[in-house]
């Protein structure tokens, strides 16, 4: 027993910390510390609804979230914004809609029910806005990105003025997190660019981890129900497991062999 | 099973038993006579098992929801993610569940390694888990293209393509198996379908492996044949049972860490992009499991050897019975062996961290050299060692060395005291 847990344990480790080592490429990224991080980690209800703010009044020129509907931000979990406000979020929208009965597309003010709308109508259309190089739809971005958050978060901190020597094409800025440190975007946020309605002040840190956090929430909408549950069903799982081991130490008793 | 002696004590039960023998089977599964030293690696089969149905009830779920179709596969996931209940839970218990899977099942080949339980009279219940370990790593791919992200894609592209290595024929057959001149839709919806059958083949032949199990039964950490039953085993209810279920249970509580706390650590990145033939990733990099023989396949220069490697490195397996020469089972008594047993584990785990990183410069020639060793050990170290081995006397029950003061013991005993 103690043998075969010495040696799974040295498994798992092995297996850990390969799959680490392959997961993460070694970059430095700049460090903040999420609050939805760890077993008990929970968004921050404010962080998200300024993320959104900034989602609203920055990316989403760009950027589409496809997969995201405005109801999923009064859901429980996200920025939880009420029921009105959300009613008032999605009607600020104009949403392509129809054929109606005469079979005319027509545009109407959104509704809960509606996906977020798409800045550009096709892929080609965003790549002509964008010198060639398509804003990637953001619903998984923070899932679609080797470093995740803290890549994201860094990035959007990452501009730098390119070290001599390097020549940048025209539409092409230098960005020091970036793969291969070039980058079509241009510096999306800066000092103000946003007013924060709470109050909060809109420095480009405190943007890029509001809407970094508001990109985890929404490629992960369920994050905080699943650690929830996750605390939960170990804890179950261990006090089972005790019982269990309890139940075996006994009816292997009745031999003498050692379990 | 046909031997068995067991009456239902019902009336209804007779007369059921005497036209189903199932209450026969049943009882014959609780008394099953079990060797009573099995140690904890002996849990993994039911682990297993576990493994096997939890993956048939979430994909029989996730396959209510999923859309098999080059343009709404990736979308339906999402759709799975977000808006079915507990739909996050079914994917991620399945998507890590296939990862527990394999982990599982290496545990599970290593044990039957390290004990000799491939050896007379257990080659088919081995083969037969060598040809469930094949469609296994199939039902993985197939399962891992279904989410039609970037690496699904790319990774469905790089396998398919190594059936194009086949002299003469190979470009007809990966047309035949993409259902077209690329990767696309019909490619995706035969996948889905194999997905989904394959499953069912494994759950079949795992009924053959317990079949074949039962006949000769387990064998045991110090590898001797036992008579049954007898006082070296124990009725497999409830000494076994329980025993599993602890397992099982500590089994469950990584699984359940991996499924809540990081349950895409053991996924790649890019297959949150949605699949793009225009765009080829940076490293298309298979799942974990594959990666050891991944790195065989690149080792070799010439693609179609790649490829005939990759298959001998599993195929090899299933002669492993026939080139492993010593009589003796475990090594625990066998001293070299075990040397050699712990360099093999170092062996594929040096390939599998290979096969992970780009083929080149000095990984190309470490995973050239382990590539080598793989075979050398299979096809020279196992078949001399079995001449040239000097065991250690092997008990003549498992109660024996429990008990201690037997005759071989005793015997072994003097022999150190002459040697010395």
């Amino acid at each position: 027993m103690k043998n075969f847990i010495k040696l799974l344990s040295i498994i798992t480790i092995v297996f850990i910390t390969t799959v680490q080592s392959n997961s993460a490429e070694k970059v430095d990224y700049l460090k903040t510390d999420w609050s939805f991080k760890g077993i008990f980690g929970k968004f921050d209800r404010g962080s998200l609804q300024r993320g959104y703010q900034v989602y609203t009044e920055v990316c989403s020129s760009c950027h589409s979230m496809k997969y995201l509907s405005y109801r999923n931000l009064g859901e429980k979990g996200g920025p939880e914004f009420s029921e009105e406000a959300v009613k008032v979020i999605a009607a600020s929208f104009e949403v392509n809609d129809g054929p109606n009965a005469d079979g005319e597309m027509f545009t109407r003010p959104g509704k809960p029910s509606d996906k977020f709308i798409m800045p550009y109508d096709n892929v080609k259309a965003a790549q002509a806005a964008n010198g060639g190089a398509y804003p990637p739809d953001m619903s998984v971005l923070v899932k679609a990105r080797g470093g995740g958050v803290d890549y994201i978060y860094s990035l959007l901190q990452g501009y730098e003025d390119a070290p001599s020597g390097m020549i940048l094409d025209e539409g092409v800025h230098y960005n020091k997190y970036m793969y291969g440190n070039k980058i079509k975007m241009s510096a999306p946020l800066s000092e103000g660019v946003v007013e924060y309605r709470d109050g909060t002040e809109a420095t480009v840190e405190q943007m890029s981890k509001d809407v970094t956090t508001f990109l985890m929430w929404a490629a992960e909408p369920h994050l905080e129900s699943r650690h929830r549950m996750g605390f939960k069903a170990i804890v179950y799982l261990i006090i089972l497991t005790i019982l269990v081991y309890l139940s075996m130490k006994r009816i292997w008793s009745r031999i003498e062999t050692e379990v | 099973m046909s031997e068995h002696d067991y009456i239902p004590k019902s009336k209804f039960g007779k007369w059921f038993n005497d036209r189903l023998p199932l209450l026969s089977l049943a009882s014959h599964l609780a008394d099953y006579p079990t060797p009573k030293n099995l140690n904890y690696w002996w849990t993994f089969g039911g682990i297993l098992t576990f493994c096997l149905i939890t993956q048939i009830v979430t994909g029989l779920t996730l396959a209510m929801h999923y859309i098999a179709h080059a343009d709404m596969a990736f979308e339906s996931v999402e759709h799975i993610m977000r808006d079915v209940n507990y739909g996050w839970l079914i994917r991620y218990i399945h998507a890590n569940g296939a990862s527990m899977f394999f982990l599982a099942v290496y545990i599970h080949i290593f044990r039957s390694l390290f004990y000799g339980s491939y050896k007379s009279p257990r080659e088919l219940i081995w083969i037969i888990g060598i040809i469930i370990y094949l469609l296994m790593m199939a039902a993985a791919f197939m399962g891992y293209v279904l989410p039609w992200g970037q690496m699904s894609f790319w990774g469905a592209t790089v396998i398919t393509n190594l059936f194009s290595a086949i002299p003469l024929v190979g470009e007809g057959i990966v047309n035949w198996l993409w259902g077209g001149y690329s990767v696309d839709n019909p490619t995706l919806t035969r996948f889905f379908t194999l997905h989904y059958l394959i499953p069912f083949l494994i759950l079949g032949l795992v009924v053959l492996h317990i079949w074949a199990l039962h006949v000769p039964g387990n064998n045991n950490p110090i590898g001797i044949d036992i008579k049954k039953p007898s006082k070296d085993t124990v009725p497999f209810h409830p000494y076994i049972v329980i025993k599993d279920g602890f397992a099982l249970l500590m089994f469950t509580i990584v699984f359940a860490f991996f499924v809540f706390y990081s349950p895409n650590i053991l996924g790649h990145a890019d297959n949150y992009i949605e699949a793009n033939p225009l765009v080829t990733p940076a490293h298309i990099v298979p799942e974990w499991y594959l990666l050891p023989f991944y790195a065989i396949l690149r080792s070799v220069p010439d693609k179609l050897l790649g490829v005939i490697a990759m298959l001998s490195a599993i195929l090899i397996l299933a002669a492993l019975p026939w080139l492993d020469t010593s009589k003796i089972r475990s090594a625990v008594f066998r001293p070299l062996y075990k040397q050699f047993y712990w360099i093999l584990v170092a062996d594929v785990l040096i390939l599998g961290y290979i096969g992970a990183m780009p083929a080149a410069g000095l990984y190309l020639l470490i995973g050239r050299v382990a590539t080598a060793y793989y075979f050398l050990h299979f096809l020279v170290v196992l078949p001399v060692l079995g001449f040239k081995e000097k065991t250690i006397p092997v008990p003549l029950s498992i109660t024996e060395p429990v008990l201690g003061g037997s005759l071989n013991l005793a015997i072994a005993k003097n022999k150190e005291s002459l040697d010395k």
